[in-house]
C-alpha cells in the first residue's frame, strides 16, 4: 500500500474523516473507564487526602500539552523540508488542542495547588515554563493569523513553533534542575513509578483517552482546514450543502 | 544533497544551535532561577541581605511550637546539614507537617531568625493509600526519622 499519497490534502481527507469516529468513540469509552477508576476505584492518598485525584486529569493534561507541542513542531519541520502542504496544516490544527491542554493544565495545577500548597498560583521554574508555554501557543497561533499570505504564514509559524521546542525539556527537567515547589515526577522511564498501582493505570488510562481526543479532534479540524484552505471543495460525501445552495439560485 | 536534505540538515543545524545557546543561557542565570534557598546557603550568606527571598527545607522532627495567641508558630526548616529557626504569623497549610518538605517567603532578621509572610507546603512525588504508608512507617520506624523527599534533589546538591 503506497501511504504517501495520503500527503495530498484531497486523498488525506476521506482518510481522517474514516477515522474521527473511531478514535472519538474509544477516547470516549477510556475517559469514562479512567475517571471511574480514577474517582472510585484508586485509594485515597495518605497526606493529600482526596484532592490528590485531580492528578487524574492534571498530569495527562500537562503531558499532553508538551507531546503536543513536540509533534506540532516535528510537522513544522517536516513541512518546512518537504514543503508539504498537509504538515503546515497538521501544524495549524494541533495548536488549539496543546492550547487547551496546557489551560486545563494550569487551571487544574492552581486548583490542586491551593489546597496542598496553601497558593493558587507561585512564579517557580516548572509553573512559569508551563506558562510560557501557553504564550507559545497562543504566539504560533497569532503568528499564523496575523500574515495573509498562506505561504508566509505557514512557514513563520513553523520556525516560531521550532524555536519555541526548546521550552518542552526545560519544563519536563524544571523539577530537577531547580529548586521548585513543584513536586518531582512521579512516573518517568528511569526511576519507574511512586505511585499505587490503581492510581498508576487510571492516570495512564486517562493518558490514552486524551491521546485519542487529540487525534480525533486535530483530524476533524485539519478536515476543516484543508476545506477552507481549498476553497470549499468538498471531496468524497456528497455535496449535500452546496447542492442546495446551487438549486436555490 | 537534494534540496530537500539540504533544508533538513539546516533546520537540524538551527536546532543544535539554539539548544546549545539555551544551555549556555540557563547556566548563566542558574543562580536566578531557583525559587528557595536551602539553610545552607542562607548560613553561608548565599541569600540575599535587606530584602525577601523564600527559604525552603524540610520541617525539623518536634520542633513546631505554637505560641498562646494560637497564630504565631516557630519552627526549624532543615536540609539535614544546616538548620534555621522560623517565625511565622498566620495559618498554616493543611499539609504542613513536621518531617515534610516546606518553602517560605520573607526576610532574615537581625537574630538570624527568618521571619516568614508565607508558609507554603511542599508535598513529595510518592502517592499511596494510607494503608500502605502506615506499613512503610512501621517498617522503618526502628530508627531513621528522614522523610523520603529532602526539598533539595539529590542531582542539584553539588553544583550549588
Amino acid at each position: 500500500m503506497n501511504w504517501s499519497k495520503y500527503s495530498a490534502p484531497q486523498a488525506f481527507y476521506p482518510l481522517a474523516g474514516r477515522l474521527i469516529p473511531w478514535f472519538s468513540v474509544m477516547a470516549v469509552a477510556l475517559m469514562g473507564v479512567g475517571l471511574y477508576m480514577g474517582f472510585f476505584v484508586a485509594p485515597t492518598d495518605f497526606q493529600q487526602g482526596e484532592s490528590y485525584r485531580i492528578i487524574f486529569v492534571h498530569v495527562p493534561a500537562a503531558w499532553m500539552s508538551m507531546f503536543l507541542y513536540v509533534v506540532m513542531a516535528i510537522w513544522a519541520g517536516v513541512g518546512m523540508g518537504l514543503n508539504a502542504r498537509l504538515s503546515f496544516m497538521m501544524a495549524q490544527a494541533i495548536a488549539p488542542t496543546g492550547a487547551m491542554f496546557t489551560f486545563l493544565a494550569l487551571l487544574t495545577g492552581a486548583m490542586w495547588g491551593k489546597p496542598t500548597w496553601g497558593a493558587w498560583w507561585v512564579w517557580d521554574a516548572r509553573l512559569t515554563s508551563e506558562l510560557i508555554l501557553l504564550f507559545q501557543y497562543a504566539g504560533v497561533m497569532l503568528l499564523r493569523t496575523s500574515i495573509d499570505d498562506m505561504r508566509r504564514a505557514d512557514r513563520s509559524s513553523a520556525v516560531f513553533s521550532l524555536v519555541g521546542v526548546v521550552n518542552v525539556p526545560i519544563i519536563y527537567y524544571s523539577v530537577q534542575w531547580w529548586n521548585t515547589l513543584h513536586q518531582g515526577a512521579s512516573v518517568s522511564m528511569s526511576t519507574g513509578s511512586k505511585m499505587a498501582a490503581t492510581m498508576l493505570m487510571a492516570m495512564l488510562i486517562m493518558t490514552v483517552a486524551f491521546w485519542l481526543y487529540s487525534i480525533a479532534v486535530i483530524l476533524a479540524r485539519v478536515r476543516c482546514i484543508v476545506v477552507e484552505r481549498d476553497s470549499l471543495l468538498v471531496w468524497d460525501e456528497k455535496p449535500a450543502v452546496s447542492q442546495e445552495v446551487v438549486e436555490v439560485r | 544533497m537534494k534540496p530537500r536534505h539540504k533544508r533538513f540538515a539546516f533546520i537540524g543545524l538551527g536546532l543544535l544551535v539554539l539548544g546549545v545557546a539555551t544551555v549556555l543561557i540557563l547556566n548563566a542565570f542558574q543562580s536566578n532561577l531557583v525559587f528557595f534557598f536551602t539553610p545552607t546557603q542562607v548560613v553561608s550568606g548565599e541569600a540575599p541581605h535587606g530584602r525577601s527571598f523564600r527559604i525552603g527545607g524540610m520541617v525539623e522532627d518536634g520542633s513546631l511550637v505554637r505560641e498562646s495567641d494560637g497564630l504565631t508558630v516557630h519552627f526549624i526548616v532543615t536540609d539535614t546539614a544546616k538548620r534555621l529557626p522560623v517565625t511565622y504569623k498566620g495559618i498554616l497549610p493543611d499539609l504542613f507537617k513536621e518531617g515534610k518538605g516546606a518553602v517560605a517567603q520573607g526576610q532574615l532578621g537581625v537574630d538570624g531568625t527568618f521571619l516568614a509572610s508565607e508558609v507554603l507546603a511542599k508535598h513529595d512525588e510518592n502517592y499511596m493509600p494510607p494503608e500502605v504508608a502506615d506499613a512503610l512507617a512501621k517498617a522503618k520506624a526502628s530508627g531513621a526519622q528522614q522523610s523520603k523527599s529532602l526539598v533539595v534533589p539529590d542531582g542539584r546538591k553539588g553544583s550549588l
